[in-house]
């Protein structure tokens, strides 16, 4: 196996016995990188000459002393909606081509503190709004899988670099299936943690009551070992859960012996994709074998969430875009009248269609008249949904069901009619709502050999049962640090 | 329902964005369409339900005010389209 193929624990046990370097792991990256980024434009920029240089510096320090953390020395990719002082930022917009911001996000001080190796920012749906990538006003990305297809969507890019090896782990933003439906789609762990989990400080607002970062990793140890570096309570995020620090790590290995997993009809309905119900069928079956217990759990109001979560989301994002206004920084146009039409065109001639959208979407939910039917009544709805899942969560651990109705499907397939787009989050939005955590594991193949996504839910701060629940499955099935056919070819 | 060409003027004035005609047409079918689906909610009786802003029994964050680094006015402008004399220049405002 080639360096670049490994996981982030494998790559630490030969650094902890010195048989390779941190630049040796790092140059295979880049070069992977060289190799298979024209193929799938996963990254908008790359900063490898720096990554090989903070690579080399640290080898020297690692010469004199041993490794402090899991991720020193370990290279990886951030979504280009996260803030890093001297690094572009564009949010995969022309209204922040030009972005450089004057402050790190929180997750990526800390990442840095632990010695990470940034490789670039990846590609993603222009401010997060989509479920393909497809709206990044720079490029497409495409599925390692089958180049023609789609990565999912909105962390496109950071699902694929994980999956094509040119990076050894991504973080992505999760906020209506972000994080899970394009590691469904590329084959790769992700996970979106329980909202304020994670700070999200420095991460450009989509839906701030929904919004959460998470990794993306080539298996769920690796997803552990992330997500104990980026947990932490954060004063600058008002959100910010302040808790006891967690090892993520110790609970994998414990089995699922008595595990009550809940299966719901309703996340089974039409729609779904039946060798996708076939696969999750099969892992049933190994959970079953593995010793836990498979109870019949059910939602009555399931059907209401993708509709409370487009008010919701819209809503948010038109207030949290209203900022960009071509006054303190980003685009700005050319030409205008006055102050409201500077305002105006800039808006106009910055934004793309979707994120134009949304906002024409989430202003009318919020205006005069309409706030009582659309706004507030989502807001009453997710209320409902939280019940739903409480009741769920009293009768079973974890909830299975599956990521996405379907496996990647084709770029331009949906673009010309964004609700059928939308229904493609149907499995994952409920959770954002709910502000719980889920995390995608991938359960097998199609008959195009595409990837397909298992999610497994659990109530607020269940991260540890989740991951011993995802970890017993990978182990039990061998489908961990699946490789796409891209890695023969190239 | 569906959404009116004057509707989606209206909000796009709020929303300070501006469409060309077929744009418009376009969005009254789109934004009806999702509209459409979202009248789903209306069937679902919340009048005796409370909203939920936020998931999480988060309590205001209180903290004492102190003086912390913070950017720098060129720090601050960096990014500005235009900048003048220490501050963000914008066309007039007032005639």
């Amino acid at each position: 196996m080639e360096l670049s193929q490994k996981t982030i624990h494998q790559i630490n046990d030969l650094l902890d016995k010195k048989e390779v370097t941190v630049t040796e792991v790092t140059q295979a990256v880049v070069n992977r990188i060289n190799a298979v980024e024209k193929a799938t434009d996963a990254y908008l920029s790359l900063q490898t000459e720096a990554a090989l240089e903070a690579a080399q510096a640290l080898d020297n320090e690692l010469s004199g002393r041993a490794k402090k953390t899991p991720l020193e020395g370990i290279p990886y990719g951030l979504k280009d909606n996260m803030c890093t002082k001297g690094i572009l930022t564009t949010c995969a917009s022309k209204m922040l081509y030009n972005f450089n911001p004057p402050y790190n996000a929180e997750v990526y001080d800390r990442l840095s503190e632990e010695g990470g190796i940034l490789l670039g920012k990846t590609n993603m749906d222009e401010f997060a709004m989509g479920s393909s990538t497809e709206n990044s006003a720079y490029k497409k990305t495409r599925n390692p899988w089958d180049l023609n297809k789609v990565p999912g969507g909105s962390s496109g890019g950071s699902a694929v670099a994980v999956a094509a090896d040119t990076a050894f782990y991504t973080l992505g933003s999760d906020t209506g299936g972000s994080i899970r439906q394009p590691a469904s789609f590329c084959g790769v762990v992700g996970m979106k943690p329980t909202y304020g989990l994670v700070s999200r400080y420095g991460l450009v607002a989509f839906a701030s009551s929904l919004d959460q970062i998470g990794p993306f990793t080539k298996d769920v140890e690796d997803c552990a070992l992330v997500l104990n570096a980026i947990v932490g309570h954060d004063a600058k995020d008002s959100t910010s859960l302040n808790l006891k620090k967690i090892d993520y790590t110790q609970p994998l290995k414990q089995g699922v012996k008595g595990l009550k997993i809940g299966v719901a009809k309703e996340f089974f309905g039409e729609g779904l994709q039946p060798e996708v119900r076939k696969s999750l069928e099969d892992a049933i079956a190994i959970y079953k074998t593995l010793g836990a217990s498979i109870v019949d759990v059910s939602f009555q109001h399931l059907d209401y969430a993708l509709s409370a979560y487009y008010m919701i989301s819209s809503a948010e994002a038109s207030s949290n875009l209203a900022r960009y206004d071509g006054i303190r920084y980003g685009f700005r146009a050319e030409e205008y009248n006055d102050l409201v039409d500077l305002y105006k065109k800039t808006r106009s001639q910055g934004f793309g269609d979707e994120v134009k959208r949304r906002i024409m979407l989430g202003t009318y939910a919020l205006s005069s008249g309409y706030y009582d039917a659309y706004y507030k009544k989502a807001m009453q709805v997710r209320t409902i949904i939280k019940a739903d899942f409480d009741q769920v969560f009293g009768g079973c651990d974890v909830l299975l069901t599956p990521t996405a109705p379907t496996t990647a499907f084709g770029i331009g397939e949906k673009t010309s009619n964004p609700l059928e787009m939308y229904l493609t989050d149907i499995y994952t939005v409920p959770v954002n709502i709910a502000g719980i955590p889920g995390v995608s594991i991938p359960c097998g193949l199609d008959n195009n050999g595409m990837p397909i996504g298992m999610q497994l839910l659990g109530p607020i701060l269940s991260e540890e049962t989740l991951l011993k629940t995802a970890w017993a499955f990978e182990h039990e099935s061998g489908l961990t640090n699946l490789k796409a056919p891209l890695g023969t070819e190239v | 329902m569906s959404l009116t060409r004057e509707d989606v003027t209206y909000v796009a004035n709020l929303a300070r964005l501006e469409f060309s005609e077929d744009e418009v047409t376009a969005l009254a079918d789109q934004l009806g369409a999702v509209l459409d689906y979202a009248e789903t909610l209306s069937g679902l009786d919340t009048s005796k339900i409370k909203a939920t802003e936020h998931v999480l029994a988060v309590q205001n964050v209180f903290r004492e005010d102190e003086i912390k680094p913070c950017l720098t006015n060129e720090e601050a402008l960096a990014n500005a389209p235009e900048s003048e004399a220490g501050c963000f220049k914008v066309p007039r405002v007032m005639e």
